[in-house]
């Protein structure tokens, strides 16, 4: 879908992105990873052209992004950033139809569009249609500003580290929101985190970059288990790789059906880093596993987490 | 520090009584004096207290208690109405004291003393202290103001204080006073239009190039820094040469003195407030805003036209206000250059050391002023109300 060949910038003559080579595949959840200054909001800004590249070829559905109007470009493709970035003076539905009216929908059609987005994000248009953005908790605008990302349908959604600025608890409502519109749309996205465990939770591709140069690249587990340099492995934390393996999968996929226990049971959806908190912190080796819907569904044995371990591998 | 609705007693409300009675046991009220041009003397307390006229002085009564009551809505309220009907009762004596004394001798002139204007002042700033509590709104509370002194408009309309001093003058000047109004007002927008009409271009210019912002703020500052009546006299060459030159500008009432230099010195001492305030509005709008509006496809113009002006536009507007009262009171200075307008009398009474004339001057323009400034910042405050 977006394919950069050798690209660099350079500000001021020190190079902030140094010849690039990335791939991000439709419909990837490609992560942007790395510490502060690595240059990934350049690279992000470099595809919808807020940013121009110095040097290299940046390619969007097959075409150079320099041959398209940057207006048009951008309008194909969603943006969310950090301070959210929401008209003030704007009502809620007025700041996500931003794009439909610039491409010129019909009143009904972006009413409508408006409607379904602030539903899916979990925002009572009854509520918060009328409403202007101080009104809103952070949480409510990041949800706005990912709305009106979303509003036109875009291609492929651009977000530069939009979860960084809320808590702990807000923020993991929104990735787990913004991982289930990924799932249901298919959505090409592409977003810049420095935060690892956001990066591990939500994406399929992973780009770690450092200095402007692509560190490694590779599915969550990949880079999990094969870091390629000692930056890597001090990046993803060496003491806590196993930890973060056992996040990647869900307790699920290493039930043992058949088996009922009694007691407080683990849900089929929870990660086997959870299950492992729930063994140490009972001090058993076998627990009780319920669906979705609460039915018995078998049981988890503490020795299936490292069995979960090699399977992967 | 507890906050401040939670204190037992209103300190500023203390304070401001107080200083009504020093000013009372200070100065005079009225002064007498046995023609125009003469200084005049106090008038006796006991000619103030004629007849019914201590009821004139009911409402004061009640302010004087108020600073020590629980403050809440209802005492604002009641000190903001007792500060008002204070200031139209003391008109009403100066009316009816007025006319007592103009029936005994014609030449006399009765005019307001030192204690009758810091009562004005205090008056109003006991009404605006308690008025703020009440209304918390810009916009609410400059109706609730309007609502407040109209009375005094009323009386000075009803008649009831044609004998003072001041509005003697005003009856022997009137068309020159309303020539004055009107020529004022005109200087007024013949400054302020132009000096918008390139401010605000020469604003937007500056806040895109950081460049040319240094080199106009400096040409601008020293623009500042020239004493107006220098500025006025520095023009008065250059105009009258043109006028000589191109006959058809003469025509056009340009010259060396008049409105034109006094125009084109007040619009140029105008263009820093409208430029800086054009700058300053568009400098607050949040980067943030600006980049999102970008990333999602408006171009540079729909940015300008739709996110930048609108945003700035409660200082744009901030700065016109500052700008327009400015203009109000130098165009008096103008009058020197033969620009007319309130100047005009205010330094007729000053050569004829007739002070009521040259009050007949000032009120106006301080009238203006306040006008204005409550216009604007009620425009201003309509732009910050957002449902
Ligand atoms: N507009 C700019 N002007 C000058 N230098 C910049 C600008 N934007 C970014 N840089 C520099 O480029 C490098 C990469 O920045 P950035 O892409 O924002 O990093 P990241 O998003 O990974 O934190 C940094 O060293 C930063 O200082
Ligand atoms: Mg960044």
């Amino acid at each position: 879908m977006i394919e950069f060949s050798r690209v660099s910038k350079r500000y001021h003559g020190s190079l902030a992105v140094d010849a690039l080579d990335l791939v991000v595949g439709e419909g990837q959840f490609t992560v942007l990873l790395g510490t502060s200054g690595s240059g990934k909001s350049t690279t992000l800004k470099m595809i919808n052209r807020l940013v121009e590249r110095d040097e290299g070829e940046i390619r969007f559905a097959g075409r150079d992004v320099r041959h398209f109007e940057p207006q048009d470009l951008r309008r194909r493709m969603g943006y969310a950033i950090q301070s959210v970035g929401l008209f003030p003076h704007w009502t809620v539905e007025k700041n996500i139809a931003t794009v439909p009216q610039l491409l010129g929908w019909s009143y009904a059609r972006t009413a409508a569009r408006v409607h379904e987005l602030m539903t899916m994000l979990q925002l009572d248009p009854g509520r918060f249609a009328r409403r202007y953005p101080h009104q809103l908790s952070g949480g409510q605008q990041q949800r706005v500003g990912v709305a009106r990302a979303l509003a036109a349908d875009p291609e492929i959604l651009l977000m530069d580290e939009p979860f960084g600025a809320l808590d702990p608890v807000t923020r993991a409502a929104l990735q787990t929101e913004i991982g289930r519109i990924h799932r249901q749309t298919g959505r090409t996205v592409v977003m810049v985190t420095h935060d690892l465990d956001e990066a591990l939770g939500l994406a399929t591709h992973i780009v770690l970059m450092n200095q402007g140069r692509i560190e490694q690249q590779g599915t969550p587990l990949e880079i999990l288990s094969g870091p390629a340099s000692d930056f890597v492995r001090d990046f993803v934390g060496r003491s806590d790789i196993g930890i973060r393996l056992l996040a990647l999968e869900r307790v699920a996929q290493h039930t043992r059906t058949g088996e009922i226990l009694p007691g407080e049971p683990l849900l089929s959806h929870n990660t086997l880093r959870e299950a492992l908190s729930a063994f140490v912190a009972r001090r058993v080796d076998r627990l009780p596993v319920v669906d979705e819907q609460g039915c018995p569904a078998g049981t988890l044995h503490f020795s299936d987490l490292i069995d979960a371990r090699h399977d992967a591998r | 520090m507890p906050p401040f609705s939670q204190r037992k007693h209103d300190r500023v409300l203390l304070a401001l009584t107080l200083l009504m009675l020093a000013s009372l046991y200070a100065w005079p009220l009225l002064t007498w004096a046995p023609n125009r041009l003469l200084t005049g003397h106090a008038l006796p307390w006991s000619r103030l207290a004629n007849g019914w006229h201590p009821l004139l002085w009911l409402p004061g009564m009640l302010l004087l208690p108020a600073w020590a009551l629980r403050p809440r809505r209802l005492v604002w309220l009641a000190t903001a109405l007792a500060a008002a009907a204070l200031l139209a009762g003391l008109c009403g004596l100066a009316g009816a004291v007025a006319a007592e004394e103009a029936a005994r001798t014609p030449f006399g002139r009765t005019s307001f003393g030192a204690a009758f204007w810091s009562m004005a002042l205090l008056c109003w700033l006991t009404a605006a202290h308690c008025l703020t509590r009440l209304f918390p709104r810009h916009s609410s509370r400059s109706i609730a103001h309007l609502l407040l002194w109209a009375p005094l408009g009323l009386l000075l309309a009803s008649g009831r204080m044609d004998e003072l001093s001041v509005l003697k003058e005003y009856a022997n000047r009137q068309d020159v006073f309303d020539d004055a109004l009107w020529r004022h007002v005109q200087i007024l927008l013949a400054t302020l239009l132009p000096a918008i009409a390139t401010g605000w271009p020469l604003g937007l210019l500056a806040f895109r190039r950081p460049a040319l912002r240094q080199a106009l703020f400096a040409v601008l500052n020293i623009i500042q820094t020239i004493p107006s009546i220098a500025l006025f006299g520095l023009l008065i060459a250059p105009l009258a040469w043109l006028a000589q030159t191109s006959p058809w500008l003469a025509r056009a009432g340009v010259g060396g003195i008049g409105m034109a230099p006094a125009v084109i010195a007040l619009a140029l001492y105008a263009l820093l407030p409208i430029v800086r305030s054009m700058v300053a509005g568009l400098e607050q709008v949040p980067a943030a805003v600006v980049e999102a509006a970008a990333g999602m496809g408006l171009s540079q113009r729909q940015i300008l036209l739709r996110v930048e002006l609108p945003l700035a536009l409660p200082v744009v507007l901030a700065g016109i206000r500052i700008t327009a009262v400015q203009t109000v009171g130098m165009a008096s200075v103008a009058a020197l250059i033969g620009a007319g307008g309130f100047g005009a009398i205010m330094f007729q009474g000053l050569a004829g050391s007739a002070l009521d004339l040259v009050l007949l001057g000032v009120i106006p323009v301080v009238a203006l002023a306040v006008v204005l400034d409550a216009l604007f910042s009620f425009f201003e405050s309509l732009l910050e109300i957002r449902p």
